[in-house]
């Protein structure tokens, strides 16, 4: 390989990627309004949300698929609003699988570079390096139809990468493969972003997928960012109420909000917002926060001395490999789940105490 | 069940060898037997009896060339309506299929109307309409018989339509077109490199019908006073039926071979064994994507 080659990939890859104010309207329905994020040189940002909450139409719309009504695209300060899609110099692998169904794998792969007009043998040489790249160089005459759901989508990565694309589109890749495959290629898909330094916004809706590949996270409802953050930070100190529920698995429990803390049945916990207005509120306690004990003799009442622990009784226990999760049904009523070792074994009616662990919680005032 | 199916816990599977041979034959012969009356008709001796091959013989040796000239003229003009016709569904109806099918889905079952719609007037009703509106044509373009292909281009509407529709529905169209774009195609490119080449069997298809259609066609040609193969035919049946039977199997064969090289040139790719053999990627490329974690 050529010094000029590795130097063009270098200059080529790592593009500023700036939203502004981006508008989209279908008929009445806003499906994007007000949406601002940028995404740094090099930075994978995944964004995150429910079905209809317009994480695919960003997307498209920075292909250039779908047109902006109103805001601004720029990738490294250029306007890009207007370009046509096959101008905007973006690699894009989709939800369903997109290999041009009458070509080989190679072929596929080269179908870019030909829309290039670079020559056949350097078209040829830089798809193998491509579909090794995902690790199918073997599969260079293949056709769709030969391969598996996985390898196909591997395709479809190595055949947005190997123009050298300013930025990496992933729209739900992994969606239809099975959870195996799913998390291998979402590893894959990391290394390799990682390695070539490339900008991607990779839509999901799958928090495991944003959370466990993303340097960040964008998490989207109706048309809004919620809030952009590292997956720690939208983990350990959400922004909302929703990305509380959203992120992660949090139970729910009503209480009151009284001098900067949060009270659910006795239990006294800290807020994550202290500023929070006092007042009935709904209190969200992530599973994990939470651990179980059997019931001593003397913990018969409602809460323990300690007064961070509720009494409760076993609905049902399930086992999830590394680990068990319990639902409990609290003694003053309401139902939590318990995610604790899988060593704990628990029957349903065992009577057992629901320890919190004091982390800051967030809540959201009762409706 | 019956013994010529092949059955897995009552569930039939392929008919066996020996019913798909019967139920072969049976098609076939019901193409052939046509045929073989046709020739056995043209080689008949008249009142004498017997068989020869003087009718033939005869047509060959200067009959085309004279008073029968006019059929093999109206044989090419055939030809170039058959011709004319495809392209017209290849220029007109796929494109704005696939514009409808991919950007203005809305009007899918508009457009389904209109194509479908010429299937359920009759030639005679649908030359009526067409009558006032080929004499503004005459007056724009002339009268020469290719104009016959805008009537013919909407008598095969309902035939091509179906075809291309039935593989457009296998076909992810748009997620296709919108990957090909992304990859810097143009719309050009996209409808010629992507959308034509898995529409082929569609495509093929429609084509194969129009053409058919279009040759046998007799009503309108004759009603709007063209001459085409078959308004040229009957002409001549009615001063010679075995010249006009001889014709007619000349035609059929033009036609057979019109069909096939249709269907040669849009056949699929064969096999890449060869390929693979002689044209693998090279083994020792250079990877041109470089991970900026390996640079020096």
């Amino acid at each position: 390989m050529s010094q000029t080659t590795t130097q063009r990939a270098a200059t080529r890859t790592g593009a500023v990627v700036e939203f502004s104010g981006v508008a989209k309207r279908y008929g009445t329905h806003l499906a994007l309004t007000e949406f601002d994020l940028t995404l740094r040189a090099g930075e994978l940002v995944a964004l995150l949300g429910p079905s209809g909450s317009g994480k695919t139409t960003a997307l498209r719309v920075l292909a250039g698929l779908e047109s902006c009504d109103d805001g601004g695209i720029r990738i490294d300060g250029d306007d890009v609003s207007a370009l046509p899609t096959s101008r905007r110099d973006m690699g894009m692998v989709f939800q369903s699988y997109s290999l041009f169904p009458h070509l080989s794998a190679g072929e596929n792969v080269e179908f870019g570079l030909r829309m290039r007009r670079v020559p056949a043998p350097e078209r040829r040489e830089r798809a193998a390096a491509a579909l090794a790249l995902v690790g199918l160089d073997a599969h260079y005459d293949r056709f769709a139809h030969q391969l598996s759901g996985g390898q196909q989508q591997r395709v479809a990565l190595a055949r947005a990468l190997v123009t050298q694309p300013r930025v990496l589109l992933l729209d739900e890749p992994l969606s239809a493969l099975d959870a195996k495959v799913r998390v291998q290629l979402r590893d894959q898909i990391r290394r390799i972003q990682t390695d070539l330094g490339i900008t991607t916004l990779f839509v999901t809706h799958d928090q495991d997928e944003a959370l466990a590949v993303a340097d960040r996270v964008a998490v989207m409802r109706d048309g809004r960012i919620e809030q952009v953050g590292t997956p720690e930070e939208l983990y350990t100190r959400p922004a909302t109420p929703f990305i509380a529920d959203f992120v992660g698995l949090s139970n729910r429990l009503p209480g009151v909000v009284r001098h900067g803390f949060a009270e659910v049945h006795g239990v006294v916990l800290p807020l994550l917002d202290p500023s929070h207005p006092d007042g009935a509120v709904q209190v969200f306690v992530r599973q994990e926060d939470l651990t179980l004990a059997p019931a001593g003799p003397g913990e018969a009442g409602p809460a323990d001395q300690s007064g961070r622990s509720l009494a409760g009784t076993v609905l049902i226990s399930s086992f999830l490999g590394s680990l068990r999760r319990t639902s409990v049904r609290l003694a003053q009523g309401g139902t939590v789940v318990v995610q604790h070792d899988v060593r704990d074994r628990l029957q349903v009616g065992d009577s057992v105490m629901v320890r919190f662990s004091g982390a800051p919680v967030p809540v959201q005032a009762a409706s | 069940m019956s013994g010529g199916f092949r059955t897995t816990g009552g569930v039939a599977h392929a008919p066996s060898r020996f019913v798909r041979g019967l139920i072969l034959g049976v098609v076939g012969l019901v193409f052939v037997v046509p045929f073989v009356a046709m020739v056995e008709f043209t080689l008949r001796r008249g009142l004498v009896g017997g068989y020869d091959l003087h009718r033939w013989t005869e047509l060959f040796q200067g009959g085309l060339t004279g008073e029968y000239k006019p059929v093999l003229v109206a044989l090419g003009n055939s030809v170039g309506l058959a011709l004319g016709t495809v392209a017209i569904i290849l220029l007109l109806l796929v494109p704005t299929m696939l514009l409808v099918h991919i950007r203005f889905r809305r009007l899918r079952r508009a457009l389904e109307i209109i194509c479908i719609l010429p299937i359920s007037i009759p030639a005679i009703v649908l030359v009526v309409g067409l009558a006032p509106v080929f004499s503004v044509v005459a007056r724009l373009v002339g009268s020469g018989v290719w104009t016959l292909a805008f009537a013919y281009g909407i008598t095969v509407l309902p035939f091509a339509y179906r075809a291309i529709q039935a593989n457009l529905d296998g076909v992810d169209v748009r997620t296709l077109s919108e990957a090909a774009r992304t990859l810097g195609a143009g719309w050009g490119s996209v409808l010629l490199r992507v959308l034509v080449p898995n529409l082929r069997r569609g495509i093929l298809a429609g084509a194969f019908i129009a053409v058919a259609v279009v040759l046998g066609e007799f009503t309108i040609a004759s009603l709007l006073n063209r001459v085409n193969l078959q308004t040229a035919l009957v002409v001549v049946s009615k001063n010679d039926p075995y010249t006009a039977v001889i014709l007619s199997l000349i035609a059929l064969l033009v036609a057979f071979a019109l069909l096939m090289a249709i269907g040669r040139l849009g056949a699929p790719r064969r096999s890449r064994t060869r390929r693979a053999v002689t044209a693998s990627p090279p083994q020792t490329a250079t990877p041109t994507l470089t991970p900026t974690g390996d640079r020096p």
